[in-house]
Protein backbone atom coordinates (compact mmCIF):
# COMPACT_ATOMS: atom_id res chain seq x y z
CA UNK A 1 0.00 0.00 0.00
CA UNK A 2 2.72 2.41 1.02
CA UNK A 3 4.61 1.57 -2.13
CA UNK A 4 1.63 2.45 -4.29
CA UNK A 5 1.36 5.87 -2.68
CA UNK A 6 5.06 6.44 -3.21
CA UNK A 7 4.76 5.54 -6.90
CA UNK A 8 1.85 7.93 -7.27
CA UNK A 9 3.82 10.66 -5.56
CA UNK A 10 6.74 10.19 -7.93
CA UNK A 11 4.42 10.18 -10.91
CA UNK A 12 3.01 13.51 -9.71
CA UNK A 13 6.52 14.90 -9.29
CA UNK A 14 7.39 13.79 -12.81
CA UNK A 15 4.35 15.71 -14.11
CA UNK A 16 5.89 18.96 -12.93
CA UNK A 17 8.62 18.48 -15.54
CA UNK A 18 5.98 18.08 -18.23
CA UNK A 19 5.43 21.32 -20.16
CA UNK A 20 2.67 19.92 -22.37
CA UNK A 21 4.94 19.98 -25.43
CA UNK A 22 5.19 23.73 -25.11
CA UNK A 23 8.82 23.52 -26.23
CA UNK A 24 9.27 20.99 -28.99
CA UNK A 25 12.55 19.93 -30.57
CA UNK A 26 12.17 22.17 -33.58
CA UNK A 27 13.13 25.75 -34.21
CA UNK A 28 10.87 28.76 -34.15
CA UNK A 29 11.90 31.55 -36.50
CA UNK A 30 15.06 33.24 -35.21
CA UNK A 31 15.48 30.69 -32.42
CA UNK A 32 18.99 30.05 -31.17
CA UNK A 33 20.67 26.88 -32.38
CA UNK A 34 23.74 25.16 -31.00
CA UNK A 35 24.06 23.32 -34.33
CA UNK A 36 25.80 26.19 -36.05
CA UNK A 37 28.88 28.06 -34.96
CA UNK A 38 27.18 31.45 -35.16
CA UNK A 39 24.29 30.16 -33.05
CA UNK A 40 21.60 30.96 -35.60
CA UNK A 41 18.96 28.46 -36.69
CA UNK A 42 18.06 30.86 -39.47
CA UNK A 43 21.17 30.54 -41.60
CA UNK A 44 21.74 32.92 -44.46
CA UNK A 45 22.18 31.40 -47.89
CA UNK A 46 25.78 30.49 -48.82
CA UNK A 47 27.54 33.00 -51.09
CA UNK A 48 26.68 32.53 -54.74
CA UNK A 49 23.20 31.21 -54.04
CA UNK A 50 20.70 32.26 -56.68
CA UNK A 51 17.22 32.94 -55.42
CA UNK A 52 14.40 31.02 -57.05
CA UNK A 53 12.75 34.38 -57.68
CA UNK A 54 15.89 35.94 -59.13
CA UNK A 55 14.72 35.85 -62.72
CA UNK A 56 11.18 37.00 -62.00
CA UNK A 57 12.57 39.77 -59.78
CA UNK A 58 15.01 40.90 -62.48
CA UNK A 59 12.23 40.97 -65.04
CA UNK A 60 9.91 42.85 -62.69
CA UNK A 61 12.65 45.38 -62.14
CA UNK A 62 13.24 45.94 -65.84
CA UNK A 63 9.67 46.17 -67.01
CA UNK A 64 7.61 49.12 -66.01
CA UNK A 65 4.05 47.93 -65.34
CA UNK A 66 1.19 49.81 -66.99
CA UNK A 67 -0.28 52.63 -64.92
CA UNK A 68 -3.50 51.48 -63.26
CA UNK A 69 -5.43 52.64 -60.24
CA UNK A 70 -4.60 49.33 -58.54
CA UNK A 71 -0.91 50.06 -59.06
CA UNK A 72 -1.37 53.52 -57.56
CA UNK A 73 -3.25 52.11 -54.57
CA UNK A 74 -0.49 49.60 -53.96
CA UNK A 75 2.07 52.36 -54.43
CA UNK A 76 0.34 54.56 -51.90
CA UNK A 77 0.23 51.78 -49.33
CA UNK A 78 3.94 50.94 -49.78
CA UNK A 79 4.86 54.65 -49.83
CA UNK A 80 3.04 55.18 -46.53
CA UNK A 81 4.97 52.30 -44.97
CA UNK A 82 8.49 52.78 -46.28
CA UNK A 83 8.82 56.35 -47.57
CA UNK A 84 6.54 58.50 -45.49
CA UNK A 85 8.70 58.53 -42.30
CA UNK A 86 11.26 60.68 -44.17
CA UNK A 87 9.59 61.98 -47.32
CA UNK A 88 6.23 62.82 -45.62
CA UNK A 89 2.82 62.08 -47.02
CA UNK A 90 3.07 64.70 -49.78
CA UNK A 91 6.71 64.09 -50.71
CA UNK A 92 8.28 67.38 -49.56
CA UNK A 93 10.76 65.61 -47.33
CA UNK A 94 9.35 66.91 -44.06
CA UNK A 95 8.80 63.56 -42.40
CA UNK A 96 9.01 62.80 -38.70
CA UNK A 97 12.48 61.26 -38.99
CA UNK A 98 14.14 64.33 -40.61
CA UNK A 99 12.38 66.32 -37.87
CA UNK A 100 14.51 64.38 -35.37
CA UNK A 101 17.75 65.24 -37.12
CA UNK A 102 18.06 62.86 -40.05
CA UNK A 103 19.38 64.74 -43.13
CA UNK A 104 16.37 66.15 -44.94
CA UNK A 105 15.68 64.32 -48.19
CA UNK A 106 15.09 66.35 -51.38
CA UNK A 107 11.51 67.25 -52.21
CA UNK A 108 9.87 65.24 -54.99
CA UNK A 109 8.54 68.54 -56.24
CA UNK A 110 11.93 70.04 -56.97
CA UNK A 111 12.65 70.76 -60.63
CA UNK A 112 15.29 68.03 -60.80
CA UNK A 113 13.10 65.23 -59.40
CA UNK A 114 10.06 66.32 -61.35
CA UNK A 115 12.01 65.53 -64.49
CA UNK A 116 13.61 62.35 -63.13
CA UNK A 117 10.95 59.84 -64.18
CA UNK A 118 9.86 56.59 -62.54
CA UNK A 119 12.90 54.50 -63.48
CA UNK A 120 15.06 56.86 -61.42
CA UNK A 121 12.92 56.36 -58.30
CA UNK A 122 13.03 52.59 -58.82
CA UNK A 123 16.82 52.67 -59.03
CA UNK A 124 17.07 54.81 -55.87
CA UNK A 125 14.78 52.42 -53.97
CA UNK A 126 16.86 49.49 -55.23
CA UNK A 127 20.33 50.87 -54.62
CA UNK A 128 19.83 53.64 -52.13
CA UNK A 129 21.07 57.20 -52.60
CA UNK A 130 23.27 59.33 -50.38
CA UNK A 131 22.32 58.58 -46.77
CA UNK A 132 19.28 56.63 -47.89
CA UNK A 133 19.80 52.89 -47.53
CA UNK A 134 18.78 50.45 -50.20
CA UNK A 135 15.21 49.21 -49.72
CA UNK A 136 15.74 46.22 -51.99
CA UNK A 137 15.27 43.82 -49.07
CA UNK A 138 12.04 45.46 -47.94
CA UNK A 139 10.30 46.51 -51.14
CA UNK A 140 9.72 43.88 -53.84
CA UNK A 141 10.64 44.93 -57.43
CA UNK A 142 7.01 45.21 -58.55
CA UNK A 143 6.27 47.36 -55.49
CA UNK A 144 9.13 49.72 -56.40
CA UNK A 145 7.37 50.53 -59.67
CA UNK A 146 4.15 50.99 -57.72
CA UNK A 147 5.84 53.46 -55.38
CA UNK A 148 7.41 55.26 -58.36
CA UNK A 149 3.97 55.52 -59.95
CA UNK A 150 2.57 56.97 -56.74
CA UNK A 151 5.43 59.49 -56.58
CA UNK A 152 4.50 60.59 -60.11
CA UNK A 153 0.93 61.01 -58.93
CA UNK A 154 2.12 63.03 -55.93
CA UNK A 155 4.19 65.25 -58.24
CA UNK A 156 1.21 65.79 -60.46
CA UNK A 157 -1.04 66.52 -57.50
CA UNK A 158 1.24 69.34 -56.32
CA UNK A 159 1.56 70.99 -59.72
CA UNK A 160 -1.93 70.48 -61.11
CA UNK A 161 -3.71 73.48 -62.53
CA UNK A 162 -7.27 74.40 -61.72
CA UNK A 163 -8.26 73.63 -65.33
CA UNK A 164 -7.39 69.95 -64.80
CA UNK A 165 -10.12 69.62 -62.19
CA UNK A 166 -13.75 68.83 -62.86
CA UNK A 167 -16.38 71.36 -61.92
CA UNK A 168 -17.42 69.35 -58.89
CA UNK A 169 -13.83 69.07 -57.66
CA UNK A 170 -13.32 72.80 -58.13
CA UNK A 171 -16.42 73.46 -56.07
CA UNK A 172 -15.14 71.18 -53.32
CA UNK A 173 -11.79 72.98 -53.39
CA UNK A 174 -13.49 76.36 -53.14
CA UNK A 175 -15.32 75.14 -50.05
CA UNK A 176 -11.96 74.39 -48.46
CA UNK A 177 -12.08 70.64 -48.86
CA UNK A 178 -9.12 68.61 -49.95
CA UNK B 1 -32.36 -9.60 14.57
CA UNK B 2 -28.76 -8.43 15.00
CA UNK B 3 -27.54 -11.53 16.65
CA UNK B 4 -27.91 -14.06 13.83
CA UNK B 5 -26.04 -11.88 11.35
CA UNK B 6 -23.17 -11.43 13.75
CA UNK B 7 -22.90 -15.09 14.38
CA UNK B 8 -22.93 -15.92 10.72
CA UNK B 9 -20.25 -13.40 9.91
CA UNK B 10 -17.96 -14.29 12.73
CA UNK B 11 -18.12 -17.86 11.62
CA UNK B 12 -16.97 -16.69 8.23
CA UNK B 13 -14.14 -14.87 9.90
CA UNK B 14 -12.74 -17.87 11.52
CA UNK B 15 -13.16 -20.11 8.58
CA UNK B 16 -11.47 -18.00 5.94
CA UNK B 17 -8.07 -16.65 5.16
CA UNK B 18 -6.73 -13.45 6.64
CA UNK B 19 -7.88 -11.34 3.76
CA UNK B 20 -11.42 -12.56 4.14
CA UNK B 21 -11.18 -12.03 7.85
CA UNK B 22 -10.64 -8.30 7.34
CA UNK B 23 -13.56 -8.18 5.00
CA UNK B 24 -15.77 -10.04 7.39
CA UNK B 25 -14.87 -7.74 10.25
CA UNK B 26 -15.78 -4.80 8.14
CA UNK B 27 -19.14 -6.32 7.43
CA UNK B 28 -19.75 -6.92 11.07
CA UNK B 29 -19.11 -3.29 11.66
CA UNK B 30 -21.47 -2.35 8.92
CA UNK B 31 -24.05 -4.72 10.32
CA UNK B 32 -23.45 -3.24 13.75
CA UNK B 33 -24.09 0.26 12.51
CA UNK B 34 -27.27 -0.89 10.93
CA UNK B 35 -28.36 -2.65 14.02
CA UNK B 36 -27.49 0.30 16.17
CA UNK B 37 -29.78 2.58 14.28
CA UNK B 38 -32.53 0.13 14.79
CA UNK B 39 -31.90 -0.17 18.50
CA UNK B 40 -31.99 3.51 19.06
CA UNK B 41 -35.24 3.84 17.19
CA UNK B 42 -36.83 1.04 19.12
CA UNK B 43 -36.36 1.61 22.87
CA UNK B 44 -38.11 -1.66 23.58
CA UNK B 45 -35.44 -3.66 21.85
CA UNK B 46 -32.76 -1.59 23.57
CA UNK B 47 -34.25 -2.52 26.89
CA UNK B 48 -34.12 -6.11 25.80
CA UNK B 49 -30.39 -5.89 25.16
CA UNK B 50 -29.69 -4.03 28.40
CA UNK B 51 -31.57 -6.66 30.30
CA UNK B 52 -29.35 -9.27 28.76
CA UNK B 53 -26.34 -7.39 30.07
CA UNK B 54 -25.14 -6.28 26.65
CA UNK B 55 -24.32 -2.76 25.62
CA UNK B 56 -24.81 -1.16 22.21
CA UNK B 57 -21.76 -2.30 20.27
CA UNK B 58 -19.03 0.32 19.82
CA UNK B 59 -18.49 0.62 16.08
CA UNK B 60 -16.32 3.74 15.72
CA UNK B 61 -12.81 3.78 17.09
CA UNK B 62 -11.65 6.62 19.32
CA UNK B 63 -9.74 8.29 16.45
CA UNK B 64 -12.63 8.13 13.95
CA UNK B 65 -13.73 11.69 14.63
CA UNK B 66 -10.22 13.06 14.15
CA UNK B 67 -9.91 11.13 10.91
CA UNK B 68 -13.21 12.45 9.64
CA UNK B 69 -12.10 16.00 10.38
CA UNK B 70 -8.78 15.35 8.68
CA UNK B 71 -10.52 14.08 5.55
CA UNK B 72 -12.86 17.09 5.50
CA UNK B 73 -9.94 19.44 5.99
CA UNK B 74 -8.06 17.74 3.17
CA UNK B 75 -11.04 18.05 0.85
CA UNK B 76 -11.37 21.74 1.66
CA UNK B 77 -7.65 22.19 1.10
CA UNK B 78 -7.84 20.42 -2.25
CA UNK B 79 -10.72 22.64 -3.31
CA UNK B 80 -8.80 25.75 -2.34
CA UNK B 81 -5.70 24.44 -4.12
CA UNK B 82 -7.69 23.74 -7.28
CA UNK B 83 -9.22 27.22 -7.24
CA UNK B 84 -5.84 28.78 -6.56
CA UNK B 85 -4.32 26.83 -9.45
CA UNK B 86 -7.03 28.01 -11.83
CA UNK B 87 -6.53 31.57 -10.66
CA UNK B 88 -2.76 31.20 -11.04
CA UNK B 89 -3.10 29.91 -14.61
CA UNK B 90 -4.84 33.12 -15.64
CA UNK B 91 -2.55 35.37 -13.67
CA UNK B 92 -0.20 37.84 -15.28
CA UNK B 93 2.64 35.93 -13.61
CA UNK B 94 1.86 32.60 -15.26
CA UNK B 95 0.88 34.01 -18.67
CA UNK B 96 3.68 36.63 -18.69
CA UNK B 97 1.07 39.26 -19.52
CA UNK B 98 2.30 42.84 -18.96
CA UNK B 99 5.77 41.66 -18.05
CA UNK B 100 8.70 43.48 -19.54
CA UNK B 101 11.68 41.36 -20.47
CA UNK B 102 15.25 42.44 -20.38
CA UNK B 103 16.38 43.28 -23.92
CA UNK B 104 19.82 44.06 -25.35
CA UNK B 105 18.49 47.50 -26.38
CA UNK B 106 15.58 49.18 -24.58
CA UNK B 107 13.67 49.60 -27.84
CA UNK B 108 10.60 51.81 -27.51
CA UNK B 109 7.60 51.07 -29.68
CA UNK B 110 6.01 54.12 -28.08
CA UNK B 111 8.66 56.33 -29.66
CA UNK B 112 8.88 54.64 -33.05
CA UNK B 113 5.20 53.84 -33.60
CA UNK B 114 3.43 56.44 -31.48
CA UNK B 115 5.95 59.26 -31.80
CA UNK B 116 7.33 58.87 -35.31
CA UNK B 117 4.32 57.14 -36.83
CA UNK B 118 6.38 54.40 -38.46
CA UNK B 119 4.20 51.60 -39.81
CA UNK B 120 4.63 48.15 -38.20
CA UNK B 121 5.60 46.73 -41.59
CA UNK B 122 8.59 49.06 -41.94
CA UNK B 123 10.45 46.70 -39.58
CA UNK B 124 8.25 43.59 -39.44
CA UNK B 125 8.51 43.13 -43.17
CA UNK B 126 7.29 39.57 -43.58
CA UNK B 127 4.04 39.91 -41.65
CA UNK B 128 1.94 40.06 -44.82
CA UNK B 129 3.38 36.96 -46.49
CA UNK B 130 4.82 34.75 -43.78
CA UNK B 131 3.78 32.88 -40.69
CA UNK B 132 6.31 34.96 -38.78
CA UNK B 133 6.01 38.74 -38.65
CA UNK B 134 9.77 39.05 -38.90
CA UNK B 135 12.23 40.67 -36.54
CA UNK B 136 14.16 43.47 -38.26
CA UNK B 137 17.75 42.70 -39.18
CA UNK B 138 20.25 45.18 -37.79
CA UNK B 139 20.56 47.16 -40.99
CA UNK B 140 16.88 48.12 -40.79
CA UNK B 141 17.67 49.79 -37.46
CA UNK B 142 20.69 51.39 -39.11
CA UNK B 143 18.58 52.81 -41.95
CA UNK B 144 17.91 55.68 -39.54
CA UNK B 145 20.50 55.12 -36.85
CA UNK B 146 23.41 55.42 -39.26
CA UNK B 147 22.55 59.12 -39.02
CA UNK B 148 20.57 59.48 -35.80
CA UNK B 149 21.90 58.93 -32.27
CA UNK B 150 25.08 57.60 -33.82
CA UNK B 151 27.04 57.72 -30.58
CA UNK B 152 24.25 56.96 -28.10
CA UNK B 153 25.50 54.36 -25.60
CA UNK B 154 22.03 52.83 -25.61
CA UNK B 155 22.50 51.87 -29.26
CA UNK B 156 26.00 50.47 -28.86
CA UNK B 157 24.79 46.85 -29.18
CA UNK B 158 23.14 47.75 -32.52
CA UNK B 159 26.36 49.21 -33.92
CA UNK B 160 28.32 46.27 -32.59
CA UNK B 161 25.87 43.88 -34.21
CA UNK B 162 26.29 45.63 -37.55
CA UNK B 163 30.08 45.74 -37.29
CA UNK B 164 30.45 42.09 -36.28
CA UNK B 165 27.61 40.68 -38.33
CA UNK B 166 26.04 39.06 -35.27
CA UNK B 167 22.32 39.41 -34.76
CA UNK B 168 20.92 41.25 -31.76
CA UNK B 169 19.62 38.72 -29.27
CA UNK B 170 16.12 39.94 -28.61
CA UNK B 171 14.08 38.14 -25.99
CA UNK B 172 10.81 36.95 -27.37
CA UNK B 173 7.77 38.74 -25.94
CA UNK B 174 4.74 37.47 -27.85
CA UNK B 175 4.99 33.72 -28.04
CA UNK B 176 2.55 30.86 -28.47
CA UNK B 177 3.45 27.28 -27.49
CA UNK B 178 5.14 25.07 -30.09
CA UNK B 179 1.95 23.09 -30.65
CA UNK B 180 0.23 26.21 -31.98
CA UNK B 181 0.94 26.95 -35.64
CA UNK B 182 0.01 30.59 -35.76
CA UNK B 183 0.25 32.32 -39.12
CA UNK B 184 0.44 36.11 -39.27
CA UNK B 185 -0.18 36.48 -42.99
CA UNK B 186 -3.74 35.15 -43.11
CA UNK B 187 -4.79 37.29 -40.15
CA UNK B 188 -3.30 40.40 -41.74
CA UNK B 189 -4.85 39.66 -45.12
CA UNK B 190 -8.28 39.23 -43.55
CA UNK B 191 -7.92 42.42 -41.56
CA UNK B 192 -7.37 41.28 -37.99
CA UNK B 193 -5.62 44.40 -36.75
CA UNK B 194 -2.21 44.06 -35.08
CA UNK B 195 -3.58 45.76 -31.99
CA UNK B 196 -6.12 42.98 -31.37
CA UNK B 197 -3.38 40.60 -30.21
CA UNK B 198 -0.41 42.85 -29.52
CA UNK B 199 -2.21 45.67 -27.75
CA UNK B 200 -1.37 49.34 -27.99
CA UNK B 201 2.32 48.95 -28.73
CA UNK B 202 2.34 52.67 -29.53
CA UNK B 203 1.89 53.18 -25.79
CA UNK B 204 4.56 50.73 -24.66
CA UNK B 205 7.92 52.35 -23.88
CA UNK B 206 9.19 48.82 -23.36
CA UNK B 207 7.64 45.90 -25.14
CA UNK B 208 5.36 43.65 -23.16
CA UNK B 209 2.85 40.94 -23.90
CA UNK B 210 -0.58 42.54 -24.04
CA UNK B 211 -2.73 39.41 -24.01
CA UNK B 212 -2.40 36.14 -22.16
CA UNK B 213 -2.44 34.17 -25.44
CA UNK B 214 -4.50 31.40 -23.92
CA UNK B 215 -6.55 29.15 -26.14
CA UNK B 216 -9.78 30.82 -25.07
CA UNK B 217 -8.48 34.10 -26.47
CA UNK B 218 -7.96 32.55 -29.90
CA UNK B 219 -11.25 30.67 -29.80
CA UNK B 220 -13.33 33.71 -28.89
CA UNK B 221 -12.39 35.27 -32.21
CA UNK B 222 -12.34 32.07 -34.26
CA UNK B 223 -15.89 31.29 -33.22
CA UNK B 224 -17.10 34.80 -33.96
CA UNK B 225 -14.61 36.56 -36.25
CA UNK B 226 -16.95 39.26 -37.61
CA UNK B 227 -16.53 41.88 -34.85
CA UNK B 228 -12.73 41.71 -35.13
CA UNK B 229 -12.44 42.20 -38.88
CA UNK B 230 -11.20 45.58 -40.13
CA UNK B 231 -10.36 46.93 -43.56
CA UNK B 232 -7.07 45.17 -44.41
CA UNK B 233 -5.52 48.41 -45.68
CA UNK B 234 -5.75 49.82 -42.15
CA UNK B 235 -4.59 46.70 -40.39
CA UNK B 236 -1.65 48.39 -38.66
CA UNK B 237 -3.80 51.21 -37.27
CA UNK B 238 -3.51 51.36 -33.49
CA UNK B 239 -6.44 53.44 -32.35
CA UNK B 240 -9.81 51.98 -33.27
CA UNK B 241 -11.86 53.85 -30.67
CA UNK B 242 -13.67 55.86 -33.35
CA UNK B 243 -14.51 52.61 -35.16
CA UNK B 244 -15.96 51.18 -31.99
CA UNK B 245 -17.84 54.36 -31.12
CA UNK B 246 -19.48 54.68 -34.52
CA UNK B 247 -20.37 51.02 -34.70
CA UNK B 248 -23.63 51.78 -36.52
CA UNK B 249 -21.66 52.96 -39.59
CA UNK B 250 -20.14 49.57 -40.18
CA UNK B 251 -22.25 47.12 -38.27
CA UNK B 252 -22.49 44.95 -41.37
CA UNK B 253 -18.82 45.15 -42.29
CA UNK B 254 -17.58 42.13 -40.38
CA UNK B 255 -20.59 40.00 -41.25
CA UNK B 256 -20.31 40.80 -44.94
CA UNK B 257 -16.56 40.28 -45.02
CA UNK B 258 -16.94 36.89 -43.35
CA UNK B 259 -19.21 36.03 -46.25
CA UNK B 260 -16.98 37.63 -48.88
CA UNK B 261 -13.85 35.84 -47.66
CA UNK B 262 -15.73 32.56 -47.36
CA UNK B 263 -14.84 32.27 -43.67
CA UNK B 264 -16.77 29.45 -42.01
CA UNK B 265 -16.76 30.07 -38.26
CA UNK B 266 -18.16 26.56 -37.72
CA UNK B 267 -14.91 25.14 -39.07
CA UNK B 268 -12.63 27.81 -37.68
CA UNK B 269 -12.47 26.09 -34.30
CA UNK B 270 -11.44 22.73 -35.74
CA UNK B 271 -8.36 21.45 -33.92
CA UNK B 272 -6.37 21.24 -37.14
CA UNK B 273 -6.83 24.95 -37.85
CA UNK B 274 -4.15 25.73 -35.27
CA UNK B 275 -2.70 22.33 -34.27
CA UNK B 276 -0.92 19.85 -36.48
Amino acid sequence: MMRRYLTMLFALLALSACDEMNQQPRYDSYEESPLFRDGKSLQSAPPGTVSRNARADAEALLNRPPMTSALLERGRERFEIYCRPCHDASGYGNGTVPARGFPKPPSFHSARLRLAGPAYFVSVITDGHGVMYSYADRVAPADRWAIAAYILALQRSQSATLDALTAAERQKLAKGGS
Amino acid sequence: MFQPAQVRLSQKCWNNSEARLLEAEFRVCAGGAFARVRFSSHPHEKEHFRAKGRDVPQIFTASADTRLRAVLALLALMLIAALAFLKYQDSAYATLRDWVRHQPVPFSHEHHVGGLGIDCRYCHTSVEEDASAGLPPTHICMTCHSQLWTSAPMLAPVRQSLAEGNPLEWQRVARVPDYVYFNHSIHIQRGVACVECHGRVDKMPLMKRAKAFQMQFCLDCHRDPAPNLRPPDQVTRMDWSSWKQNSSEHEDYGRLMVKAYGIQPSKLDDCSICHR
